[in-house]
């Protein structure tokens, strides 16, 4: 991979290079999924307050119709993904194991088209204001995985000059390949989504930030994205290039203030997915419905990326693809760096699903794990320059506030420490765990 | 695989559309990461064994079958004691097959003259690995290098045993070190005492190392140019630097510790910020000394080459356990093994400090660390905006 072709002379330490795996699913075109009997929608896909429910069981519902309106200022509303009625409102298996209220729609077959927002043609001549309000009203999230409500990230406050914005078509993640398809075969959204963007902040530096395992990709954007002003960078292949503030040193050089946000460092950074939502809310009135997922594995007949409904459950998805050559071991929404392993395949896809991945049991990761032998593996694998062997071990034996002291709070959780860890140390787990612990004891103190 | 299409065939899990679906029960939920590179402590404990592979060649190839006979004793005798600890301790007994135990047995051998009796070697692995390591709680606790625990606490038992050395077969057939008798200072000039190179005993020839005739010669009161000159001129360097000496079995040959040191660079099993640091402050030091008063050590080629500098450095310093984790603390640690053993060489009691340096260096790797604490990602912006 080192021989290709990369314009970022500014790299992160650290990172990994996980086998990509990407080709199981890369060169397969997006395909539309077939509209099914029924979704189930989760109210609560975003970060944020949850939203506030207006239909009731037995109500008719239109394709694009709003299901729940956003309930705060950090909150995002959601649609109905097809036409037909509401069969009940109840609890769904959620991607982390906890229950979730989802609206369980009846499909009528008809797809009929029913959302209330209207086109903006000539978005260039829109007021910023008005096209944020469509974002937020279109129910846009951030979908490559924290699901932050876009409108959110694009109201910086007035004090924080935002000079530089960011579109992360990274896909640094192995295996998934949705932004690198949407990146092939929706160029001109992308970067009309990016411009669109860029309005309502009223910046002049665009970047698509794509790691260079993407040529074709790249060279595509490249010819779509001079007439709008946007800057495509290729990106040293290297995990976890797409992680905010490994991507905003690559572009820009900046470094997030430790504790800060990116708008810190001037810049807002969007998913590229996100942006091509942008570009359809904005031009045909189309609120966050749908998505493109990819869905790979070894152990899959048919990977491939589709463009499924949110509400699809995870087995519908896994049924489309061919279903599976052997049973796996695993099956994860998103990448296996960051996934969630699941165990109900009942859950549904959301606005936030990048990837659903199956693992075969080859690909399972030995259980068992030993004391550190502080190899500084770990530290040479971390992107964000902490140490986290030892740190495991004062997460371990109770120490939080030494472990706070060693800049736990620093850790993004990208794996890349457990991924090279030769004593097979649940890493990530303790770093969660300590920063729990440390988080609750906070806020007992603020009591 | 066919035995698992058998099993879904079973299952129930097929949809109407006569696909396959994951099977439910057999599903594994664990946090991410989900995936693994591979690297294991049974790996890199085999590539550092694989690394000191050239050093116990050259060991039995000039000391004869004796040595591989220590390093077999030592090696099975480590493992034996791990085994038998943690049997009493009523722990796992396979923690061995990670390979350390292994290796410890090695690195303690190769701190042993070849003609040491086997019973040495079976009080040192019960040192090494009892009292250096599983007293600890086994691998990755231990303070102290377990195989120079042992090697210490054997030189402080066995002080002629430890320092007896075998002549490399060499070393006899070649008439130079005969002469080095006479090359040494005449007998008057010591008071009567004269240092052989080699000396014939009732039983056997022994052999001083390079390091223990300087000592000697600095202990008798003679600090004097020209019998330094007798063990340090260019063709003995050839000989430390092929291995052709006296000295412990592992650690004469400079260049097949400079193999393994560098394969295990490339491996990126050790970095090269200890050996380097650790080699080149002894080098600055004695350098240093050797200018201000040429009568007092030789030079830093000699003090380089001789001794246990090179297995010091980069087999025994750069025990992961027992050295800092990060780069910084590294060089410190490097640094501070390399004055100590120039401190004991040249002003000391004893001939070698290599073994006593790092030992001393592990006792203070946790304050290191805690000096050495990385700055994360974007820490600097952050005070910088603190302040303006």
């Amino acid at each position: 991979m080192s021989n290709l072709h990369h314009d970022d002379h500014i790299y992160f330490a650290g990172g990994v290079h996980p086998e990509e795996g990407k080709y199981l699913s890369e060169s397969k075109a997006i395909q539309e999924a077939p509209l099914l009997d029924s979704y189930t929608v989760i109210l609560n896909q975003h970060i944020g307050a949850p939203p506030k429910l207006i239909v009731k069981k037995g109500d008719a519902v239109k394709k694009g119709q709003l299901l729940a309106e956003a309930g705060g200022f950090v909150s995002a509303p959601v649609h109905s993904p097809t036409s037909g009625t509401v069969r009940n409102i109840e609890d769904c298996p959620g991607p982390m194991g906890v229950p979730l209220l989802a609206v369980v729609i009846d499909s009528d077959g008809k797809d009929e088209w029913g959302s209330s927002l209207e086109p903006i043609a000539d978005w260039e001549n829109t007021s910023p204001d008005d096209l944020k309000k469509r974002i937020s009203d279109a129910g846009l999230v951030g979908m490559g995985g924290a699901a932050f409500p876009t409108h959110v990230k694009l109201s910086p406050p007035p004090e924080k000059k935002i000079d530089h914005l960011i579109f992360n078509g990274a896909e640094c993640e192995p295996y998934l390949t949705a932004d690198h398809r949407l990146m092939l075969e929706y160029p001109e959204s992308v970067v009309e989504g990016c411009a669109i963007i860029a309005r309502v902040l009223g910046v002049k530096n665009i970047y698509i930030g794509i790691e260079a395992n993407k040529p074709d990709a790249i060279k595509v954007l490249r010819e779509k994205a001079a007439s709008f002003g946007v800057n495509i960078i290729a990106l040293r292949v290297r995990y976890p290039q797409g992680a905010e503030k490994q991507l905003i040193y690559a572009v820009t050089g900046r470094k997030v203030p430790a504790g800060g946000l990116p708008m810190d460092a001037g810049c807002v950074v969007q998913n590229i997915g996100t942006a091509v939502a942008v570009t359809e809310a904005v031009k045909e009135g189309k609120p966050l419905f749908e998505r493109v997922t990819t869905v790979t594995g070894e152990p899959l007949a048919n990977p491939g990326n589709w463009k499924f409904r949110i509400g699809t459950p995870v087995s519908k998805a896994i049924e489309l693809a061919g279903g599976v050559k052997y049973s796996p071991a695993k099956v994860i929404l998103g990448g296996p760096m960051m996934g969630f392993a699941q165990k109900n395949l009942q859950v549904p896809v959301m606005k936030n699903t990048s990837g659903i991945l199956l693992l075969s049991k080859e690909q399972l990761v030995q259980y068992e794990s030993y004391p550190c032998i502080r190899c500084g593996r770990c530290v040479d694998a971390c992107p964000m320059n902490i140490i986290p062997g030892p740190l495991s071990t004062m997460i371990e034996s109770g120490e939080f506030e030494l472990a706070e002291k060693n800049n736990l709070m620093h850790c993004i959780e990208c794996g890349s420490c457990a991924y090279v860890c030769p004593s097979f140390r649940p890493l990530v787990q303790h770093f969660r765990r300590g920063k729990a612990e440390i988080n609750a004891r906070k806020r007992k103190m603020k009591k | 695989m066919t035995e698992e299409k058998v099993n879904l065939e079973e299952n129930d899990t097929t949809t109407q559309s006569g696909v396959f679906l994951p099977k439910i029960e057999e599903l594994v939920v664990s946090s991410s990461p989900h995936v693994h590179d591979n690297q294991t402590v049974r790996k890199i404990m085999l590539t550092v064994l694989l690394a000191l592979v050239p050093s116990c060649l050259c060991g039995i190839y000039f000391y004869g079958i004796n040595a591989l006979m220590v390093i077999i004793y030592c090696v099975v005798f480590s493992v034996a004691v791990e085994v038998l600890w943690c049997r009493i301790a009523g722990k796992k007994t396979d923690t061995w097959k990670d390979c350390s135990a292994i290796l410890t047995g090695v690195l303690l051998a190769m701190n042993l003259s070849a003609g040491i009796p086997w019973w040495v070697c079976l009080i040192g692995a019960g040192i090494g690995i009892g009292i250096g390591k599983q007293i600890y709680g086994g691998l990755g606790y231990n303070p102290f290098n377990p195989a120079l625990v042992a090697r210490v606490a054997l030189l402080v038992a066995f002080p002629k045993l430890m320092t007896t050395w075998v002549p490399s077969r060499f070393m006899t057939e070649n008439p130079v070190y005969d002469k080095i008798i006479t090359y040494a200072p005449s007998a008057e000039q010591l008071k009567g005492k004269v240092i052989p190179f080699l000396s014939n005993t009732c039983d056997s020839i022994t052999c001083a190392t390079p390091l223990g005739v300087v000592k000697e010669l600095s202990k008798s009161g003679v600090h004097n140019v020209s019998a330094f000159d007798a063990v340090s001129n260019t063709p003995m360097y050839w000989d430390y630097f092929f291995g052709n000496m006296g000295g412990c079995l592992g650690e004469t040959s400079v260049l097949a510790l400079l193999a393994g040191g560098i394969f295990l660079i490339a491996m990126k099993i050790i970095k090269w910020h200890i050996p380097v640091t650790y080699i080149a402050t002894v080098a600055i030091f004695s350098a240093a000394i050797h200018a201000a008063n040429p009568a007092i050590t030789p030079g830093p080629l000699f003090h380089v080459i001789t001794g246990g500098l090179f297995l010091g450095a980069f087999f025994m310093a750069t025990d992961m356990v027992t050295s800092p984790i990060t780069k910084k603390g590294m060089i410190i640690f490097g640094i501070g093994c390399g004055i100590i053993t120039s401190l004991i060489r040249i002003w000391g009691n004893y001939p070698e400090g290599v073994s006593f340096s790092i030992l001393l260096m592990n006792a203070v790797v946790p304050l290191i660390d805690k000096f050495t604490v990385t700055v994360p990602f974007g820490y600097k912006a952050a005070e910088k905006k603190v302040g303006a």
